[in-house]
């Protein structure tokens, strides 16, 4: 991939250590995901893109560069994608999954930040990552404490553009968020030249709800509770990929793996076998290339059915209103659906633990393994309120928190192996 | 003829090996160091067990523990909460129970009710509050872990503040430094463990008899002072070091039930 090699070089990236990544995540990918018996062939998509995941899309995405397109990077899906789409720019996700750039976001950061935030940190200060350097601006949110400071440290390196997120749920929030919207709206409009107009806008807002449907339809084949049409390691996947994907070929691969689900589902087609335990995991995002936990849980003899996380269900569930004439109604709308999110960075949140509890029934779970990546403060503390309101309502539930580092995945698979072994 | 089933529990520090009869009766428990390689300790097993009598070939044999993947003729794995659940329950003649297993590198608290696991805590990657923190305690003052924890009961007045072992290591050394008394440091020692596993014990639901098993409850000050900081009586049993390795091979018999 001699090719690929010139283009990282070109965008100012440290190729020879870039190379460490690239002889690794081929042998883990083989490991997680090659190793599985009965996929979908619809997965196959999803294979060609990890194959050459900082190829490709990168390339598509300086493609666009060219046509004078800007690309937003994100870290949270708080951020309106709509908005960028409405200016004709495009949006990646910019969450490092990897343990690989831990240690140079650790170079600033304290250690007590949480992975997600280290990896994402080193990613772009290391410079080992295609889409860190491809975006044009950062777009952050005032929701964790260790992404706003984290914010700041990379500000120093790239245009940077805040979003106030409020921190809770009541109607004068909602107002304030469909402010910050608009005052997004009007930064997206200067940095890329283009105006946003209510059609422009509304054709946005279908093309994302698109998305989500299509997401939706994936996650609906997984409610059958007699059949598990995929692995939660392979829906897992489709989930990560979707936060760099075009939208509408995103739409397009999952309406067609949706379409291969439901057939599996007629004809009783399983990737694993009948009374395989069923388990939800509920907390923090797992950011591409982090797949750990459900390579644990189903190589001990469990199914993965659900993620209640950003890498989840959070991310396509609700959509936003379509149709509305004025951007001020648009913007309102959009406010309204982002406000639905549950993140645990709002206080209080009672719509979580409700979520999980309807999650659980909805996919029929027999247990749910509440999950928080170490030194995340608020998914931590929440956990507690979760997991009591779980246990009330006799569903068992497992807390775990962990790392992105491999060294305790004896310990967790004695765990999650125990767990398994209690649900019977 | 009585069947006889097979259990061993490769924990961190030694390797616990039992032959249960179908009379529930423990035939036949050893003890071995696991030593660097788990691999070893198990055909040191095999050898045993085929010495006394009991060839694993033919008898129905499960491991657990954290060595368990490394014993090549045993027909099912099972984690070592299910089997000190199991053992605990045949031990202790009670199907409503809590657990507590201070082991070589985790703890684990364990929930039985009704004879089923209910829920569990293990500690995290850390060795606070492990078997494996004692150790290196007990080496640092120069003593046997099971001395140190007599010693302990003499002790008094002292503590160490350090959860993790690389500082509380420090910690006990610079007490050294200072003269403090080896009683009060053991004592410091212990009471850190005990207190440390007592908090995690808190955060579980508990219920029925509270019983230690593992390595430790042979330990009398050890089961004495977890008692007084869970307020209640903790009860051990003689042979409590076999808990894990006696419900394995419950499990076993199990496998030989289902055919
Ligand atoms: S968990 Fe919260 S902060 Fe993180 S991506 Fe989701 S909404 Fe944003
Ligand atoms: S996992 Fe928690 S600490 Fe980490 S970025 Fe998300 S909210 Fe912040």
């Amino acid at each position: 991939m001699a090719d690929r090699r010139e283009m990282w070089k070109a965008l100012g990236m440290d190729v020879d250590t870039h190379d460490g990544l690239c002889a690794a995540l081929p042998v883990a990918f083989g490991d997680v995901y090659l190793s599985q018996k009965n996929r979908p062939e619809g997965m196959a998509f999803w294979d060609f893109v990890v194959s050459d995941i900082h190829g490709i899309r990168p390339a598509e995405l300086l493609e666009a560069q060219k046509e004078g397109r800007k690309v937003f990077g994100t870290f949270c899906v708080f951020v309106p994608d709509e908005v960028v789409v409405a200016a004709n720019g495009i949006v990646t996700g910019l969450c490092g999954g990897s343990q690989f750039w831990v240690p140079d976001g650790e170079k600033v950061l304290p250690k007590s930040t949480c992975p997600l935030v280290k990896a994402s940190v080193g990613a772009r200060l290391g410079r080992t990552c295609p889409f860190f350097r491809i975006a044009d601006m950062y777009v952050g949110e005032t929701t964790c404490d260790g992404k706003k400071k984290a914010y700041e440290i990379l500000g120093e390196d790239v245009p940077m553009y805040i979003m106030d997120l409020p921190q809770m749920k009541r109607e004068c929030d909602i107002l304030k968020w469909k402010d910050e919207i608009a005052a997004f709206a009007k930064k997206v409009e200067e940095f890329t030249g283009n105006t946003i107009t209510p059609e422009k806008l509304d054709e946005a807002i279908r093309l994302i709800n698109n998305k989500r449907k299509a997401l939706a339809r994936v996650f609906e084949a997984r409610k059958n509770p007699d059949n598990i049409p995929i692995s939660g390691t392979d829906a897992l996947l489709v989930t990560q990929i979707a936060f760099f994907d075009d939208p509408a070929r995103c739409a397009e691969m999952c309406n067609k793996l949706a379409d291969e689900l439901e057939e599996r589902n007629r004809q009783g087609v399983s990737v694993f076998e009948k009374g395989t335990k069923r388990i939800m995991i509920t907390g923090t995002p797992m950011a591409i290339p982090n797949w750990k936990l459900h390579h644990i849980v189903e190589t001990s003899g469990a199914a993965v059915v659900c993620e209640e996380m950003c890498t989840g269900t959070r991310y396509f569930e609700n959509l936003v209103e379509e149709g509305l004439p004025t951007l001020d109604e648009q913007f309102m709308a959009l406010s309204k659906r982002y406000m639905k999110n549950n993140c645990a960075c709002f206080t209080p949140n009672p719509g979580r633990v409700e979520d999980i509890l309807r999650l659980a029934k909805e996919y029929h779970v027999d247990g749910v393994i509440d999950v928080n990546l170490k030194f995340c403060c608020l998914y931590d503390t929440e956990g507690y309120s979760v997991e009591r309101a779980l246990r009330e309502a006799g569903i068992p539930v497992l807390g775990i928190e962990t790392d992105y580092d491999d060294g305790d995945s004896e310990q967790l698979r004695t765990r999650i192996g125990a767990f398994v072994e209690m649900l019977g | 003829m009585t069947t006889y089933y097979i259990g061993i529990d490769i924990g961190s520090t030694c390797a616990k090996t039992v032959v249960l009869a179908e009379t529930e009766e423990i035939a036949l428990s050893f003890v071995l160091p696991t030593g660097w390689s788990s691999v070893d300790t198990a055909e040191e097993i095999r050898r045993r067990l085929c010495e006394a009598g009991y060839d694993p070939a033919e008898l129905a044999c499960v491991s657990t523990g954290y060595g368990r993947v490394s014993v090549p003729f045993a027909r099912k794995t099972v984690t070592e909460i299910t089997c000190h659940a199991r053992g605990a329950m045949l031990l202790h003649h009670s199907r409503d129970l809590t657990v507590i297993d201070i082991g070589g590198q985790d703890t684990k608290i364990i929930r039985v009710e009704d004879g089923l696991v209910k829920d569990f805590m293990m500690n995290d990657k850390c060795s606070a509050g492990t078997g494996r923190f004692l150790e290196v305690m007990a080496n640092t003052l120069g003593l046997r872990p099971d001395d140190m924890c007599d010693l302990a009961r003499q002790g008094g007045g002292v503590s160490i503040s350090s959860m993790c072992t690389v500082f509380a290591e420090s910690e006990v050394i610079s007490l050294i430094g200072k003269g403090e008394k080896k009683e009060n440091i053991a004592f410091a020692v212990v009471d850190s463990i005990v207190k440390k596993v007592a908090s995690q014990a808190n955060r579980l639901e508990k219920g029925g008899p509270v019983c230690l098993t593992g390595g430790l409850c042979e330990s009398d000050y050890i089961r004495q002072a977890l008692g007084e900081q869970l307020h209640t009586q903790v009860q051990a049993v003689a042979e409590g070091r076999y808990a894990g390795a006696v419900g394995a091979a419950l499990c076993a018999r199990d496998l030989m039930k289902k055919g």
